[in-house]
């Protein structure tokens, strides 16, 4: 099938299809993210603007990165030095962005909705790259991404998402890529962050971690912010780590050959101990580098690229063989 | 004024529970029993043929910005919205800028009233200064003023000592104490219903319970003082129970229902269309069916529409950013005709009963009736026409209805305020 979405705003509109057509892409481009001369023409005389509006490290440098080498050329704004904060309009900025002959919007919100919103105004392809806490397809496709690489094929695979689900766009973007793949989704958490509303999206809640981590073969873990506990949302980080940190005896009851992820930022000693988070389990800087094939396919794809053909091979991953 | 002589209409009057076709007849601004000879000669024939005339609606919740915020809308602007919705009495919520706490607001906005307006437009006064909940606001000179009720709006009073003193003082003067149900600490940040749809779409949360506690708050203390204290649009279904179980102690208690809560819910918002963003939010399709059942049942007493007009670029932002509020002057009838007559088999005048006489009461009014001798406020509609509502090209100053563009069925034909032709065949009649 062809490619032919000119915006990637969530992965709950993606088929199966799509989400594959975009791995399949990023294997591609991660092949050439070994060469000696790692750029790729593809998008040479393109203009990306980067319009991140919340604070960003990772995402921003990768998509940065992504665009770079596929040879466009970049434009980075924060929320600190656009005009947003002088009171000027979404509307208004995107439209300036676009008068100025940008080629690709990225954009990081604090507001649910806002790329869905922006790609009705604008006449070029809108990437999300964080919505409120609506979701991160980005993150979302280079996580599943690299459960594939581990494990093969997800289907009936066991994946632990654990945390602030209920404030987390990782989470959502996570959900719904894991459940088109046909992975089992168990989030864990306080009862305040993982409300029952989630399971309408077919996954299993729990605030049990101790049967929720039993055999799984992915966990996900979540940063907890200090404000969620100013809110009243749960009593303190201690608790939080007592009740649902990851440390060594708890990371026991995975599978053997089971993987940790995490988006981050870590918080060290908060949600994870600071050796697992380094341990040989972890591929959580692997998730990071996938991150730039990942984006180098979207934008490739929604510049007009055409994705690479999907073999049933990519189904096969490094455990299964 | 000429007198008029509607013939041959389906004449619907729940309070005199008159219900036939025949002819009605205006005079001085009064409807009568019949015309002399020669007044029927020069009276002026308005054709009923295939229409239902019925007393002027009544909406006892709308937000016509003036003084203020006259970008939105004017009393001028809203009053015409309001004739063409086929009303002729009209409720302003105080919540303008400056709010109206205090008698000088209110003969201003009076003024304004006999300069601008089309329609009867009745102003409320607030509970509390400045809308702050802090200190009672000079309720009495605010009933000498003209309020015909008081209310904070959308600043529902938190203190739950406050409020009962309040209610004790306004009945004093047998003042109705509107409410906007809402405990402002479970909704911080809140933009929609807090549920399924919250969870997928990622926006803050506006859970039922926050707006239960304080409708249960407002039945204690209905009891408690035996002061009367009306709900405005109530959302929840636990509420409407709340209610049905206070009215049947006898409470003096009251509710309204809109017409976009009985006919929308939260699965409206997958888009993140502002024009659905409202307060108290859009809920469940549980809770759309128990407003329904709310009002076949007496437990919620009226219709009335929360017209809340923004500008298109105060609501043309990201969903977070964007005002709470929709028109729905220009919408009410045939919304709730085809929610309420359509698919829920209510019986005709009964509905009109909902927006007619029921709420003139509710405010100590003696309009909502056709009876012999009666303020000639009538409303001429045509319950099958069906037609294309275009915001943009609508009375009222501001766009942002949720109905905007799609094809409704049920059109108000003539509003007569008065004795007085105020709009017909989609014009106003500017005196």
């Amino acid at each position: 099938m062809p490619w032919t979405r000119r915006h990637l705003l969530t992965l709950e509109e993606l088929s199966l299809e799509e989400i594959e057509q975009i791995h399949a892409t990023a294997v591609a481009f991660k092949r050439t993210l070994s060469r000696s001369v790692r750029k790729v023409p593809a998008l040479r005389g393109k203009t990306i603007v980067n319009l991140f509006l919340e604070p960003s490290t990772r995402t921003r440098m990768a998509f940065d990165m992504a665009a770079k080498r596929l040879s466009a050329d970049v434009i980075s704004l924060d929320g600190a030095s656009s005009s947003t904060t002088k009171g000027e309009t979404l509307r208004d900025t995107a439209e300036n962005i676009e008068a100025l002959q940008a080629d690709m919007i990225v954009i990081r919100h604090a507001a649910a909705g806002s790329p869905l919103y922006l790609s009705r105004i604008l006449g070029i392809p809108v990437i999300n790259a964080g919505d409120g806490a609506h979701e991160h397809p980005t993150q979302g496709l280079l996580d599943t991404f690299t459960m594939r690489e581990h494990l093969g094929s997800l289907r009936n695979r066991k994946v632990v998402i654990l945390g602030d689900i209920l404030f987390s766009r990782v989470a959502r973007s996570n959900i719904h890529a894991l459940t088109k793949m046909g992975a089992a989704v168990t989030l864990v958490g306080p009862s305040t962050l993982v409300p029952d509303w989630f399971t309408a999206m077919g996954v299993k809640v729990s605030h049990d971690l101790k049967s929720a981590l039993a055999d799984a073969e992915v966990v996900m873990l979540l940063r907890i912010q200090h404000e969620r506990q100013a809110a009243g949302l749960f009593p303190s980080l201690g608790e939080y780590t007592s009740m649902f940190g990851l440390n060594k005896t708890r990371a026991s009851w995975l599978n053997p050959k089971a993987i940790i992820m995490h988006p981050g930022p870590i918080n060290r000693g908060v949600e994870i101990d600071s050796e697992l988070a380094d341990g040989d389990r972890s591929v959580i800087l692997e998730q990071v580098t996938n991150g730039i094939a990942v984006r180098m396919a979207v934008l490739y794809l929604c510049a007009g690229g055409q994705p690479e053909a999907v073999t049933a091979q990519g189904d096969e991953g490094a455990r299964s063989s | 004024m000429p007198s008029l002589w509607i013939k041959r209409a389906r004449i619907i009057d729940p309070a005199t529970k008159r219900d036939g076709v025949g002819d009605l007849y205006v005079r001085d601004g009064r409807i009568v029993d019949s015309l002399p000879a020669a007044a029927r000669k020069r009276a002026k024939v308005i054709d009923g043929e295939g229409l239902v005339a019925c007393p002027g609606l009544v909406d006892v919740h709308v937000h016509f910005r003036e003084p203020g915020q006259t970008h939105k809308e004017t009393i001028g602007t809203g009053s015409r919205a309001a004739a063409a919705g086929g009303f002729t009495t009209v409720v302003c919520m105080p919540n303008t800028s400056p709010v109206a706490d205090n008698a000088g607001t209110i003969q201003l906005i009076k003024d304004v009233v006999a300069r601008d307006a089309v329609v009867r437009v009745l102003p409320t006064g607030c509970i509390t200064v400045g809308m702050k909940g802090q200190a009672l606001a000079p309720i009495g000179s605010l009933r000498r003023a003209g309020v015909v009720a008081i209310t904070d709006d959308g600043d529902c009073v938190q203190s739950n000592d406050l409020m009962r003193r309040a209610v004790e003082y306004a009945r004093m003067f047998d003042l109705p104490v509107m409410d906007h149900c809402q405990d402002h600490s479970m909704t911080q940040g809140a933009v929609m219903n807090e549920g399924v749809m919250s969870t997928r779409l990622g926006l803050r949360g506006w859970p039922n319970a926050a707006e239960d506690l304080i409708v249960a708050r407002n039945v204690i203390l209905s009891e408690y003082t035996g002061a009367h204290i009306h709900c405005q649009h109530i959302s929840s279904k636990f509420s409407v129970d709340v209610i049905r179980r206070a009215k049947q102690r006898g409470a003096r208690i009251s509710a309204e229902a809109t017409p976009h809560h009985i006919a929308l819910t939260d699965e409206s918002l997958a888009t993140y269309d502002t024009n659905f963003k409202m307060n108290p939010p859009l809920r469940t399709e549980a809770d759309r069916l128990a407003l329904i059942e709310g009002l076949r049942d007496g437990t919620l007493d009226i219709i009335a529409t929360d017209h809340a007009p923004h500008t298109d670029y105060e609501k043309d932002k990201e969903f977070d950013y964007a005002p709470n509020g929709i028109l729905g002057l220009e919408t009410a009838l045939p919304v709730t005709l085809d929610v309420l007559v359509r698919r829920s088999r209510f019986k005709l005048p009964y509905v009109i009963d909902l927006m007619t006489r029921r709420p003139a009461q509710l405010i100590k009014l003696p309009g909502g009736t056709l009876a012999d001798g009666a303020d000639a406020d009538i409303c001429l509609f045509d319950p099958d026409e069906t037609w294309r509502y275009d915001a943009k090209a609508g009375f009222s100053k501001s766009s942002n209805s949720p109905w905007s563009g799609q094809t409704l069925r049920g059109r108000v034909k003539t509003t007569i305020v008065g004795g007085r032709i105020v709009f017909d065949q989609g014009r106003i009649i500017e005196r």
